[in-house]
């Protein structure tokens, strides 16, 4: 046996012994669900709700709109809508995020680890907590929602809440922090002297931002944006609190399909519709993240 | 160039107002006298004494408690055996596992919850096993909180010092020895803050145990939950208040940790 084959099967041993059990639980728990998934789109929800054996693309056409009486408009409504709302938030994150991350990296290096652990700790507080907080927020008569009144955002006869202002102030609030990481790393990466070499040429600042800064924090744009638009898009908890039923977004479809519509198989084909956006998005992620060299973000 | 102007300092501190107000008014309104209603109407402390008399927020809480030290627990274990792995040795599929695991930390959870919500009937239905209720929630949350154990202590295992390690070798030590002695005692505040992150994930998670659980298995948000949607009562603020309590203390600490082991970190290399 050479050398190398005794190196391979000792790693294998050894992988097997530490790796080994957090692998079969990732792929039992993590992996066969997900397949389970897909397989039971495939078939036809029985009579009480049970799941029964039948091959069939009935539920992938109901969700595209083929229904039994014509088209009917309402899952692929929900799905445009699922996409502009998540893109909407990943657009006011940036518009956030820019003038935050920008003021972070330009704060005294010993302020920075503070600004960055006051932008991450409400993250990682309860999200249910957070959302419900709005509804106090914007509750009828309160300060919140006479401003939003008095300026003119929501119209005097619409309440603040429920409605799809609402739910973008929940989304923006929850993933502000995905989206302000990868830009500060990005903007900490900088090299400023393109920039002032910019403004030497008689660039005003608008001209100097636009081609020799924002190119230059690009990765950190495209990764923030994939990182906020891909949970954005299934989010549950936000669109159920402070939506009605004009914010029905893909995942609280799923959630009602698996809860008290009982409709498994359907459920299970908008998930891996949405399951296949959620991947297409990582393996872009991926991409940005290695042409980079960035780290992933956690 | 690189300073702060007025108008860069303004918009960054509202935008840190914007984050923060939501969690500032669960802790105002825990205080506030009135039961209904938006307006303040006075300083009490009497919604947490009515907590604590509370029998079905003692009891979730008891639950929330079980949930997370039980999976914090297995997912340290597995999820800390499972990044040294990775950071030592080689595997066919390494590249495709090392990618599938970090599906948990981008996957919308309500995905995670329905996928698995529909492997344990399908397996009930099949060996009458996976009855939902704290089992299935516990087996649900160390799912997703392997990955985040195991990231965590791969970042530490690669910023190791392979020569210490060659040291220990070098003086007789098996592989087994290497590992407990010198290995383990350097990574564990990677482990620490690992099992920290994971702990915090649970008390946070919602959307997962609400579907994976079953009757009589109530943690603290789904108790919050189903008061929202009945309308909130005050002793709810309170309660909310005190879990974002714990999670920014957890929070800070993961932090701190993370900062001093850092600083250390780069004295040594």
């Amino acid at each position: 046996m050479s050398a190398e084959t005794i190196k391979k099967r000792r790693d294998l041993i050894l992988s097997s012994l530490t790796s080994g059990p957090g692998i079969v639980w990732v792929c039992l728990f993590l992996l066969v669900p997900l397949i389970s998934v897909m397989a039971i789109s495939f078939l036809t929800r029985g009579e009480y709700g049970d799941i029964e054996w039948t091959f069939t693309f009935d539920n992938y056409k109901r969700f595209f709109g083929y229904g039994i009486f014509g088209f009917d408009p309402l899952y692929p409504i929900i799905i445009v809508r699922s996409f502009i709302l998540a893109a909407g938030t990943a657009a006011l994150c940036v518009l956030a995020a820019l003038p935050l991350a920008f003021f972070i990296s330009f704060l005294p290096p010993r302020y920075k680890g503070i600004a960055l652990t006051l932008v991450i700790i409400p993250f990682w507080t309860n999200l249910l907590i957070r959302t419900y907080a709005w509804q106090i927020l914007l509750a009828p008569g309160s300060i919140l929602s006479n401003l939003v009144h008095f300026i003119g955002i929501v119209p005097e006869d619409v309440p603040a809440l429920p409605s799809a202002g609402a739910v973008y102030a929940g989304m923006v609030c929850d993933f502000l922090p995905y989206m302000v990481l990868p830009l500060y790393t990005s903007i900490e990466k900088i090299d400023w002297k393109i920039a002032e070499a910019a403004m030497d040429l008689g660039g005003n600042g608008r001209r100097v931002f636009r081609h020799a800064v924002l190119p230059q924090i690009m990765p950190g744009l495209v990764a923030g944006i994939i990182l906020v638009f891909i949970p954005a898009l299934g989010q549950y908890v936000i669109p159920d609190l402070l939506g009605g039923a004009k914010t029905v977004m893909l995942g609280n479809a799923i959630g009602q399909q698996f809860g008290a519509s009982r409709d498994w198989p359907f459920g299970s084909a908008i998930a891996f519709f949405a399951m296949g956006i959620v991947m297409m998005g990582l393996w872009l992620y991926a991409r940005v993240a290695r042409k980079h060299g960035e780290e992933a973000l956690l | 160039m690189k300073k702060n102007g007025p108008i860069l300092t303004t918009i960054s501190f509202l935008t840190y107002i914007f984050i923060y107000a939501p969690i500032v008014m669960v802790v105002v309104y825990s205080f506030n006298l009135a039961k209904y209603g938006a307006g303040w109407t006075g300083f009490t402390t009497k919604w947490y004494a009515a907590l604590f008399r509370n029998e079905m927020a003692l009891e979730a809480a008891k639950n929330t408690l079980i949930l997370a030290c039980s999976s914090t627990l297995v997912a340290t274990t597995l999820g800390t055996l499972l990044g040294v792995g990775l950071s030592r040795y080689n595997f066919p599929g390494k590249r495709l596992f090392s990618w599938l695991m970090y599906i948990p930390l981008v996957i919308p959870d309500i995905l995670m919850a329905v996928s698995l919500l529909l492997f344990y009937g399908l397996i009930r239905q099949w060996l009458g096993l996976f009855e939902l209720g704290m089992s299935t929630m516990i087996v649900s949350h160390v799912t997703f909180e392997i990955p985040f154990v195991a990231i965590v202590v791969r970042a530490r295992m690669i910023g190791l010092n392979p020569s210490i390690e060659e040291a220990a070798a070098d003086l007789g030590a098996n592989t087994w020895k290497t590992f407990w002695y010198v290995t383990f005692p350097l990574i564990l505040p990677g482990v620490l803050s690992g099992a920290l992150l994971a702990f915090t994930m649970s008390l946070d998670d919602f959307v997962v145990s609400f579907f994976t659980t079953g009757p009589g298995a109530t943690t603290l948000p789904i108790l919050i939950y189903s008061s929202v949607k009945r309308g909130i009562t005050p002793d709810i603020n309170a309660l909310s208040s005190l879990m974002i309590l714990a999670s920014i203390v957890l929070t800070v600490l993961v932090q701190i940790f993370g900062r001093k082991e850092q600083e250390r970190g780069s004295k040594i290399t």
